[in-house]
């Protein structure tokens, strides 16, 4: 009792109490406590959530880089004791890789510029050349996206099938349109008339960029007496880079990714989407020796199916991960 | 001079037309034709000759096939509807939580960023059918975490007594648990919408938030104060996005190709297409409408 009252004084003395003041003033173990224990939170929320994308990524890597026996060795979780190329070059075999990546690079990198050449124009005069009847117009481009591809895909499909501008080629040879189907025709009429894969979302990006580009760009053009279409060209475009790279780098990797048109178009071409889809039958397990080899060999094909697009993020991060802001479709 | 000058306006309008015209004609010739002709074909018997195609009116046979006689047209449609109502708040709610995380200052945000845009490069119909029930990774899974590994390796196991014990009801624990399940789908679902959110919420001014500092608001009154509000129209464009989203790729989808494509029974397709096209607008019209009457707008 005695010791804690004089405990309890010497706590009290006024240098005593000013001195703890003067520390917590100085250090603010609250704060930095808070602010500690934030950054820790954070980190811990960020570092998970890149854990649950990469995973399967790193999962497929160390799969395919090892050797069958390998499979069988129970002391194997992660790092392969045998490390091999044979599961990628079989594979590649399988999806004639080289032959069905440049295919699918050409149909890709054909339809990204032709839907943004397409789009850009169209988002053009929706956003600067205004007509009567413009917005109405604009309206329905919206609309366009709300419609699932589904809903005209009896009529599409009959419509390459026997494909005829306006009677023109029946009239003239008698025969009952020409089948576009089987090649990339489809493709290439739809991206160059903006009705494509999401096209009236590329329309609706460009228009958000052109009305935030400032009006006295285009003016001091009209006065230099530049045409309409010279300023489009020379002045606008130039100043467009940001939304040109984000509508061409989606219409390339949306195109690339897709096999709803692939398969309705153009379903006897080599073209990775429908070599991977028919992957699982060419490698069943009666053929290479089991369940596990087969998991062996869809895990490289996957990984060899996401590598190309892998390889191009690498490079091109930066334009999708600023996209948005950069394109000011959101404000 | 003949010829009569016309004013820029009018050149500009005129252009306008010009610069509109390809997206126009593809637009009738390509979207709204078909569009309408689907509708046609849905009441009809299609068989396609050599030359061409016959149709043979039948009434509303088609949608009566696809609701009441096939087995699972209704069951995947509802199952589709269900799931896109299950996902949609929990993607939201993540990608808003993702992105207020991402929009704060932090060594190695940028390569953050870019990983977690990762899944929305990767998406592929093809590859996620091939990779559902990966074996070996399952394999995987197994022995390096002991545990019954699902797909992404991740467990609810514990979540479900703590939540249960804490006095929460068992609907609402079931859905978090299975949220917590479906992590990785939700993760990958979100990359779009996280970008839409980190884009809203560097636009908001730094004034506000000093001002509301200095008359002691806390972060989390901050929050609900001027971040959430300032980016409810984001949150109206997100949702919308993420139903369209979740429309595009389903089993629907796939039995309406199948049905085109397999059994040539184009009649049937198109009006399974049209019963899904009419339930998708059904439900955006009542999201967009419930949403917008609480959406904020600054200006």
């Amino acid at each position: 009792m005695n010791t804690n009252r004089v405990v309890n004084a010497k706590h009290e003395s006024p240098a005593f109490l000013r001195s703890v003041i003067r520390w917590h003033e100085r250090h603010q173990p609250v704060e930095k406590a808070k602010k500690w224990l934030w950054i820790l939170t954070r980190t811990v929320l960020v570092f998970g959530i890149c854990f649950v994308i990469l995973y399967p990524i790193i999962t497929k890597l160390s799969i395919a880089l090892r050797d069958p026996v390998d499979l069988f060795d129970s002391t194997v979780v992660w790092i392969p004791r045998t490390f091999t190329m044979e599961n990628i070059e079989y594979v590649m075999e399988r999806l004639r890789y080289p032959q069905a990546v440049t295919n699918t690079f050409l149909l890709s990198i054909g339809t990204a510029v032709l839907q943004t050449i397409s789009c850009a124009l169209a988002g053009y005069g929706f956003a600067r050349l205004r007509f009567p009847g413009s917005n109405i117009l604009f309206a329905l481009v919206v609309f366009t996206i709300v419609i699932p591809p589904q809903t005209i895909m009896v009529p599409t499909y009959l419509h390459f099938r026997f494909f005829d501008v306006f009677g023109l080629y029946g009239l003239v040879t008698g025969k009952s349109g020409i089948n576009l189907l089987n090649s990339f025709w489809p493709f290439f009429i739809l991206s160059a008339f903006a009705v494509g894969l999401k096209n009236g979302l590329y329309i609706f990006i460009f228009r958000q960029f052109f009305r935030g580009l400032p009006k006295e760009l285009e003016e001091a053009a009209y006065v230099d007496s530049a045409g309409i279409f010279q300023t489009f060209y020379r002045v606008v475009l130039p100043n467009a880079v940001p939304a040109i790279a984000t509508v061409m780098l989606f219409s390339f990797i949306w195109q690339w990714n897709d096999s709803y048109y692939v398969s309705m178009f153009a379903p006897n071409h080599t073209l990775l989407a429908r070599m991977l889809d028919m992957l699982p039958g060419a490698i069943r397990p009666e053929y290479v020796g089991g369940i596990a080899h087969t998991s062996l060999y869809l895990n490289t094909g996957i990984l060899l199916g996401i590598l190309p697009i892998f390889i191009l993020y690498l490079f091109a991060q930066r334009y999708f991960v600023e996209s948005v802001e950069r394109t000011g479709l959101v404000g | 001079m003949a010829k009569r000058k016309i004013g820029l306006e009018q050149r500009k309008a005129l252009y306008g037309v010009l610069f509109v015209s390809p997206w126009l004609i593809g637009f009738v010739v390509l979207m709204l034709v078909p569009f309408f002709q689907s509708l046609w074909f849905s009441f009809n018997k299609l068989t396609i000759t050599p030359e061409g195609y016959t149709l043979h009116f039948i009434g509303l046979d088609n949608y009566r096939f696809s609701l009441f006689v096939d087995a699972w047209y209704v069951r995947n449609l509802t199952g589709a509807v269900s799931n896109m109502l299950l996902n949609v708040p929990l993607i939201i709610f993540f990608s808003l939580f993702t992105a207020s995380l991402l929009s704060q200052k932090f060594r190695g945000r940028m390569f953050a960023r870019a990983i977690i845009f990762l899944p929305v490069v990767l998406a592929s119909g093809v590859i996620a059918k091939l990779d559902s029930g990966n074996f070996l990774a399952a394999l995987m899974g197994n022995a390096s975490t002991d545990m019954e590994g699902n797909y992404s390796g991740l467990q609810s196991i514990e979540l479900r007594p703590v939540l249960l014990r804490a006095g929460m009801s068992m609907d609402a624990v079931d859905y978090l648990a299975g949220a917590v399940d479906r992590i990785y789908q939700i993760i990958s679902q979100s990359g779009v919408q996280i970008l839409i959110f980190l884009a809203g919420l560097q636009s908001i001014s730094p004034s506000l938030y000093e001002a509301a500092k200095m008359e002691g608001a806390t972060g989390y009154e901050a929050f609900w104060k001027i971040t959430f509000p300032m980016i409810s129209p984001l949150i109206l464009t997100n949702t919308i996005y993420t139903i369209i989203d979740s429309f595009y790729n389903n089993s629907v989808t796939g039995m309406i190709q199948n049905y085109a494509f397999t059994q040539l029974n184009f009649g049937v397709s198109a009006a399974m297409a049209w019963l899904y096209f009419l339930v998708i607008s059904l439900i955006l019209i009542v999201v967009a409408w419930l949403v917008s009457r609480r959406v904020f707008y600054y200006d």
